[in-house]
């Protein structure tokens, strides 16, 4: 276990350092001076500050001068300066991770919770109309534009029904502290943790009814049928447990999509997290915030994948015994 | 043929989607007569309710432009953002991945790195960032669509040359003198076109979908009026007109859900025997 998990950090950090190159070649790739892609200006910066922010970054250097001075600065957690914001664009996302890993975190666990769960009851509802019917909502959920249907949301349970709040991470100015403030969190993380859970819950339930159905006609099953165990404790510890593996797999392979789908249900719900961060990035053109959050996007991503290649291995033995 | 079709037919989801693909299809070709102006235009008085009275049938916008207008010039926008970028994400990932399963050793070692590479960057903010920083454009959006979806092509073709490549046919080619490339040119590659093209079928319906995403956070062409510039600009103003976003979004998912059920159903017609194998 303590040799895979020095592998996968030593993998990393080399994807890590991989990205940070791409980053510097984006900078100086994008049409126009790389000083000003750095300023984020439209063309009406200072002069005097473009020769500043030149020599500053070394842009009159030669080419791998630059990159290595870009690439160590970001390996030490230097992410660059954000003129716009008037703050190192570290201490931004620093101040905006938060929210994005309630929200992620929360409809994640909700997608996969309800995915597998209605995977299985469509399962052993082969055929039947429960089983058409959950199958027809996955394959609508799955087609819905995840942004679109966050609006929808807003407009059905906010403006109509007035539910629940539409906008932000909690009420501002409120005074709240402790049990309190959890609960206004809470419910304001319940319009974007759902939409943005369900669009992934579509897939889980897909995949989980297919691997369930598959799992069913292994030779294995017939012997615990045969045996005579209850259906349910067969369902549950005989198939379920094997059917899940791709399923983990899925949701591994899932990490970076729910990175994008986070930068679009914060862009609707106002929610303070690193996606919205990123859309007030491109507002203002701000290509050194943009740069930023996409390398730490990724960094969660990688995150990600390795809780969940662990997660894989607690789930499937056989992996840990070879 | 007819075996095709039969095998297709026989997946009512598949038709339907057909249906609406063909609806969307003709939309998009007849919406210069229909609507010869631009869809930019002001036409009407801004904030029209849908089926009123008058010639804006799904209503107006906040700049008085005509909704019916912009969907359907919209649609050719979203198919041909859906084709063309799974076009080139297809001439990226098809010579990957057939290189990296049939030349094996180093050659694979290196491209499954970079594919790996690719597929685990978060594809919809290195989407965001590509557009970003190489400015809005139509050409812009299409590329970085395809950069950001070609990881499961390569994955897809090298594996199906892996299996392949050990055949008896294969060997016999290889035998008679032809070259590596002529071999996977004209051995291997038409023998890996059906899974190729139900994959395809689902990159569409994904690339529709990003593309839409791409421009409802304001990186769409600026000169192309497209079904999620109107969701995006109907987004202020959700409250007091729900009609300017509702309807795009209605547009995209009937489209990308034909995508998908067409995909369902070319899977059934064409791997007869892997059609359970969904996700």
């Amino acid at each position: 276990m303590l040799r895979f998990l020095l592998g996968r950090l030593v993998k990393i950090v080399l994807i890590l350092l991989a990205i940070t190159v791409l980053n510097f070649c984006l900078i100086h790739m994008a049409p126009g001076d790389p000083a000003l892609v750095m300023a984020g200006e439209a063309g009406d910066a200072d002069p005097k500050f473009l020769a500043q922010l030149r020599t500053q970054f070394g842009l009159d250097q030669p080419f791998y001068v630059q990159l290595w001075a870009y690439v160590s600065h970001v390996l030490m957690g230097d992410l660059g300066y954000s003129y716009r914001q008037q703050m190192p664009v570290s201490t931004l996302i620093l101040q905006r991770l938060p929210a994005t890993l309630i929200l992620s975190i929360t409809a994640f666990a909700l997608s996969l919770g309800l995915g597998v769960l209605a995977g299985v009851v469509a399962a052993a509802r082969q055929g039947r109309w429960s089983d058409s019917l959950i199958s027809a909502v996955a394959l609508l959920f799955y087609a819905t534009p995840l942004f679109w249907m966050a609006l929808m949301a807003v407009l059905l349970f906010s403006v109509q029904l007035d539910w629940l709040p539409a906008f932000g991470y909690e009420q501002a100015a409120s005074g709240l502290h402790g049990l309190a403030r959890a609960f206004d969190i809470a419910r304001h993380l319940v319009l974007p943790a759902t939409t943005l859970g369900l669009f992934f819950m579509a897939t889980y339930v897909r995949i989980t009814r297919a691997s369930m159905l598959e799992v069913n006609r292994l030779d294995f099953v017939k012997t615990a049928r045969a045996k005579g165990l209850k259906p349910s404790v067969i369902q549950r510890r005989h198939v379920l447990r094997n059917a899940i593996l791709p399923v983990v797999t899925l949701a591994g392979l899932h990490a970076g999509q729910l990175v994008g789908g986070a930068v679009l249900i914060e862009t609707v719900f106002a929610w303070p997290g690193i996606g919205r961060l990123m859309f007030e990035a491109l507002q203002s053109r701000d290509y050194n915030t943009l740069l930023g959050v996409f390398v730490v996007s990724s960094a969660l991503v990688l995150l990600f994948n390795l809780i969940t290649d662990i997660l894989y291995r607690i789930v499937d033995p056989r992996i840990r015994a070879s | 043929m007819s075996e095709f079709w039969k095998a297709y037919c026989r997946n009512r989801g598949a038709v339907v989607g057909l249906v609406i693909l063909a609806v969307v299809l003709i939309l998009s070709i007849v919406a210069p007569f229909w609507f010869p102006g631009s869809p930019w235009d002001m036409v009407q008085m801004p904030f029209l309710p849908p089926f009123q009275e008058g010639d804006a049938i799904l209503g107006t916008d906040t700049l008085g432009r005509d909704i019916a207008s912009g969907l359907a010039h919209g649609a050719y926008v979203s198919l041909l953002v859906g084709f063309v970028s799974t076009l080139v994400s297809l001439a990226i990932g098809i010579p990957i991945g057939a290189a990296a399963g049939y030349f094996g050793g180093w050659v694979d070692d290196i491209l499954s790195r970079i594919t790996e590479f690719f597929q685990v960057i978060p594809a919809f903010a290195f989407a965001i960032v590509l557009v970003a920083i190489f400015q809005p454009s139509i050409t812009s959006i299409i590329v970085a669509i395809a950069v950001v979806s070609w990881p499961p092509v390569a994955r897809l073709l090298r594996g199906e040359v892996m299996s392949l490549k050990h055949r008896e046919f294969i060997e016999a080619a290889a035998l008679s003198g032809q070259s590596g490339f002529t071999i996977i040119w004209r051995q291997i590659l038409p023998n890996t076109i059906s899974p190729v093209i139900v994959l395809s079928s689902m990159m569409v319906a994904t690339a529709i979908l990003t593309e839409s995403a791409l421009d409802f956070m304001g990186l769409g062409d600026p000169n192309i009026m497209s079904w999620g510039y109107i969701i995006g600009a109907g987004r202020t103003v959700l409250q007091q007109a729900w009609w300017i976003s509702f309807f795009p979004g209605v547009a995209i998912l009937l489209t990308v859900l034909a995508f998908n059920l067409i995909g369902e159903g070319l899977n059934d017609a064409l791997n007869p025997r892997l059609s359970k194998r969904r996700d």
